[in-house]
């Protein structure tokens, strides 16, 4: 038989976050390298500072439109010319644009990293946003939208923030945009956005992989040699919650068999203070699998497939969500114990066995989400976004191992608010809904979905 | 054989292999660039190797692994792991379930142990309780993944149309609600004494350890595990190389757009003309060089997406995909034309050694990139033990792929694509969903 014995951890073994190199090129590029010799693969990351936030009301979804342009054409290729370039070196141009910045982005093996580079230069720096393709990518995207109606998943996180943030933030609305501003949207708002937005003083270069500093330096200095100076405006993003009284929202639809639950409030910006214990906090609460929240909703009570919380770290103060989908029948009683379960971590400080959990995870996983050349790049890109210190990954570990138990405490007090508590529940109004009409949920609000 | 941080040497793996005296099949493979090692198992079973009236079973009992064994309580294997840093995970397909951790290579002896508990004893750990809660999170699960997601419903309504009434591949991986409420305790032990077995498992171990300390301790947790007493064989596999007629369904459903999968029978994963089929595949519907998306997405614009994949079975046949979703102005008679225009044109005129280029370059650099993390490299190396008793495969996926000419496609373009290989899954949104009177407005009662 098995021994009952069980086996103690061996001596740990050390590591480093890989070394990379930091330095602004003539034309004002912000070049990162992180050589990582193990496998003949790089990874290209750029990116600028041409996220959503950055765009005008009324043009929500100009940076992902913009981003993606960038692939359907140059003075020299179309669309389909250049993508069948770039799979024909084995890689394949991605681009896109989330909250804080657009990134453009391949994986290539390194003999083919040469002509690589020189072309994913050309795509950024002399993009031509043919009409046609402009068009065609709306398309696209409002098809994306309408597919979004009838997905319950996408369907309650798009409408968390609606119900989360005051109708003046950016974050109320889609990051890529909603019907109306997408249609509205010209090849013209695409020049102008890209001529505003993709500039020196905003953008970073990152390679990690199979390379030198010095073989990048040249390589991205040639590859970018056209691109224009200066920074874009800052623009004014507000956060403000949409209302600080506790409601909760019914978006119907008929005959779901699932309630999708998203129960939550503002939360913090990336570079707040409290990031440390707010994340072990967050750890014991929803972030793990032997959380409390999945083990009392999934493991206790066999409501849902899985149940878990998160604060969504942008520049700004993101959401804090917790996120589950639970049958039907069982919504109101799913939601009381998420409701508890915030108020329990608020009340009493976690266990011993509690903090230790949290914190040894977190530091032990650290090295195991650095495996691959494309999630060191977006590691760095991270550091780059928030402004991050350059040793911000070698302190890591010793940040989450200095957060106690009762600076978890602290800030669940600080950073968790039961009382402004936003719910979002995509189901069957008609099997919900008299459950769900209770003072201790909010106010009550029903929609079609 | 270790590699000892280094550079993986002309894109091979070290690879290193024995047999314990109950059967179980070890692989290894040295990597001392982390310090990370994953711990992968394959069972030779999975929703294929089900009982009548119990689909899903599999499944189910995947969850029930997680629940304990003899010297680790309910959910303790994710919490050890978790503690030590480590992530973790099991999946259950139509031949095989896998378990995964990969964690700092400090803590092996701890994975392994785990796994071992539960190959050589999970049975005191079973009880009705644990059995009821996991059945409800597995319907969770079906309801999450399945029914209340658009397009939920493909993989088994494809798997009813494509198989046969009696082929192991025709009922449901995630099961039916009737199914999953009808197992039970007995069904569990039976299950497991069955298929649980070292002799009907692959080891794989990856990345930091130590080759004599590996083998150590894989014989001292898993060596006292008895050998099982053989497992029935499955029903015969083999199916005719094409579906001999067209085969059609259409589905409406709770969706958004009209969305086609067309399917082809297709040699097994790990045969001759395998490869063929998955540089067509890729030719057709992998990423937006190919075929399907620069005629149907960026040409004519009557797709919001299209893509194509082989499921990748190893018995009997496989299946090769296509999946295109109508853009909204686009009719379900229309995408249907669409793309079988697309397939007859492909079936007539083969295609051009640019394609195929294309394709295997793609596919080259991915089989690199794949190869980055520890944990993805043990699944491959159980895998290609499980299916063709030879881990060494791994090594040789990127030469198999350049050898493919595009003589070799076109053979099989035009044995696989004909009119009598066909099968249609048409998904069409559901006619004007009726408001109802609730929504009117909003309703406060707050």
């Amino acid at each position: 038989m098995v021994t009952s014995l069980r086996p103690k951890s061996g001596p740990t073994r050390r590591y480093h976050f890989p070394e990379f190199h930091d330095e602004v090129l003539s034309s004002g590029i912000r070049l990162l390298t992180a050589p990582v010799k193990k496998l003949p693969i790089a990874t290209i990351l750029v990116i600028v500072d041409a996220g959503s936030v950055a765009e005008q009301r009324g043009k929500e979804g100009i940076a992902s439109l913009t981003a993606a342009g960038l692939l359907e054409g140059t003075n020299r290729f179309n669309g389909a010319e250049l993508a069948e370039k770039f799979e024909q070196l084995g890689t394949s141009l991605e681009s896109g644009a989330d909250w804080d910045s657009a990134f453009v982005r391949i994986t290539v093996l390194s003999d083919k990293l040469e002509e690589a580079t020189r072309l994913l230069g050309e795509v950024i720096s002399s993009p031509v946003f043919p009409e046609r393709e402009v068009e065609r990518l709306k398309a696209e995207r409002l098809a994306e939208i309408l597919q979004l109606e009838s997905e319950p998943r996408g369907l309650a996180d798009e409408k968390f923030s609606e119900f989360l943030y005051s109708p003046e933030s950016r974050y109320s609305r889609p990051d890529e945009g909603s019907t109306e501003s997408v249609s509205a949207l010209s090849r013209e708002d695409v020049e102008d956005f890209y001529r505003s937005t993709y500039r020196s003083g905003g953008t970073t270069v990152i390679v990690a992989g199979d390379v030198t500093p010095e073989r990048t330096r040249s390589l991205v200095a040639d590859a970018f040699q056209k691109w224009p100076t200066g920074s874009r405006k800052e623009a004014q993003l507000t956060t403000a919650p949409r209302t600080k009284a506790r409601k909760i929202h019914i978006v119907h639809k008929p005959d779901a068999p699932q309630s999708e639950l998203r129960v939550g409030h503002v939360g913090l910006p990336r570079r707040h203070p409290d990031f440390f214990p707010t994340l072990v906090m967050n750890a014991v609460l929803g972030g793990l699998f032997g959380s409390r929240i999945n083990l009392n909703l999934r493991e206790a009570h066999g409501y849902t497939y899985g149940a878990s919380s998160y604060y969504d770290w942008r520049r700004g103060a993101g959401p804090f969500v917790v996120s589950t989908a639970v049958q039907s029948e069982v919504t109101a009683p799913a939601l009381t114990e998420i409701l508890l379960e915030i108020d329990r971590i608020r009340s009493d400080k976690i266990s011993d066995e509690e903090l230790t959990l949290a914190r040894d995870y977190l530091e032990g996983v650290f090295p195991i989400r650095y495996e691959s050349t494309a999630a060191i790049a977006a590691a760095l890109a991270t550091l780059v976004i928030h402004t991050l210190p350059a040793d911000y990954y070698d302190a890591y570990r010793k940040n989450i191992h200095s957060v106690s138990a009762e600076a978890v405490l602290a800030a669940a007090n600080a950073h968790l608010h039961p009382l402004e508590l936003q719910t979002v529940v995509v189901g069957d109004a008609k099997t919900i809904q008299g459950t769900l009409a209770e003072p201790k949920f909010g106010e009550l609000l029903v929609h079609n979905g | 054989m270790g590699l000892h941080g280094g550079q993986f040497k002309t894109m091979q793996i070290p690879i290193d292999t024995f047999h314990l005296d109950n059967g179980l099949f070890v692989t290894l493979s040295e990597d001392h660039t982390a310090p990370i090692v994953a711990v992968n198992l394959w069972y030779h079973v999975g929703s294929a190797n089900e009982k009548p009236g119990r689909t899903g079973f599999a499944h189910l009992f995947e969850h029930m692994l997680f629940q304990g064994s003899a010297h680790v309580g309910s959910n303790e294997h994710f919490e050890l792991i978790q503690r030590a840093g480590g992530t973790l995970n099991g999946s259950t397909w139509l031949e095989r379930t896998n378990y995964f951790e990969t964690v700092p290579s400090n803590e092996l002896a701890l994975a392994l142990w785990l796994e071992a508990d539960r190959m050589g004893e999970l049975l005191p750990a079973m009880t009705q309780e644990k059995l009821d809660t996991q059945r409800d999170v597995v319907k969770n699960e079906r309801r999450w993944s399945v029914d209340n997601q658009p397009y939920g419903t493909m993989l088994e309504k494809l798997q009813e149309l494509v198989f046969p009434a009696s082929h192991p591949f025709q009922h449901s991986l995630i099961g039916s609600m009737e199914d999953l409420s009808a197992a039970s305790l007995d069904d569990v032990a039976q299950f497991f004494s069955t298929y649980y077995t070292p002799d009907n498992a692959v080891l794989s171990i990856a990345g930091d350890f130590d080759g004599t300390e590996a083998r150590w301790l894989v014989s001292e947790y898993f060596g006292p595990i008895p050998k099982g007493r053989g497992k029935p064989a499955l029903p015969p596999m083999s199916l005719p190389s094409v579906f001999g007629k067209q085969l059609r369904e259409v589905v409406h459903d709770d969706v958004s757009l009209p969305r086609l999968f067309m399917a082809f029978r297709s040699p097994v994963l790990g045969s001759e003309r395998y490869y063929a089929a998955s540089v067509a595949s890729a030719v057709l519907g992998l990423r937006k060089g190919s075929r399907l998306h620069r005629s149907l997405v960026r040409e004519r614009q009557v797709a919001a997406d299209a893509s194509a994949f082989t499921l990748d079975l190893a018995k009997g046949a496989d299946l090769l995909v296509v999946d295109v979703t109508a853009r909204p102005e686009t009719g379900t008679a229309q995408l249907e034309e669409e793309v079988e225009r697309e397939i007859d044109l492909l079936h007539r005129d083969g295609v051009t050694e640019p394609e195929v280029k294309r394709a295997i370059s793609l596919i080259e650099t991915d089989l690199i990139a794949s190869l980055q993390s520890a944990g993805d490299r043990a699944d491959r190396l159980s895998m290609f033990a499980t299916y063709f008793n030879r881990p060494e495969l791994i090594n040789e996926q990127a030469d198999r792929y350049r050898e493919v000419t595009a003589q070799q496609v076109n053979d099989l373009v035009s044995e696989q694509f004909g009119e009598d290989n066909r099968a249609s899954l048409l998904y069409v949104p559901k006619e004007g969903i009726e408001a109802e009177g609730i929504m009117a407005a909003a309703v406060s009662t707050g």
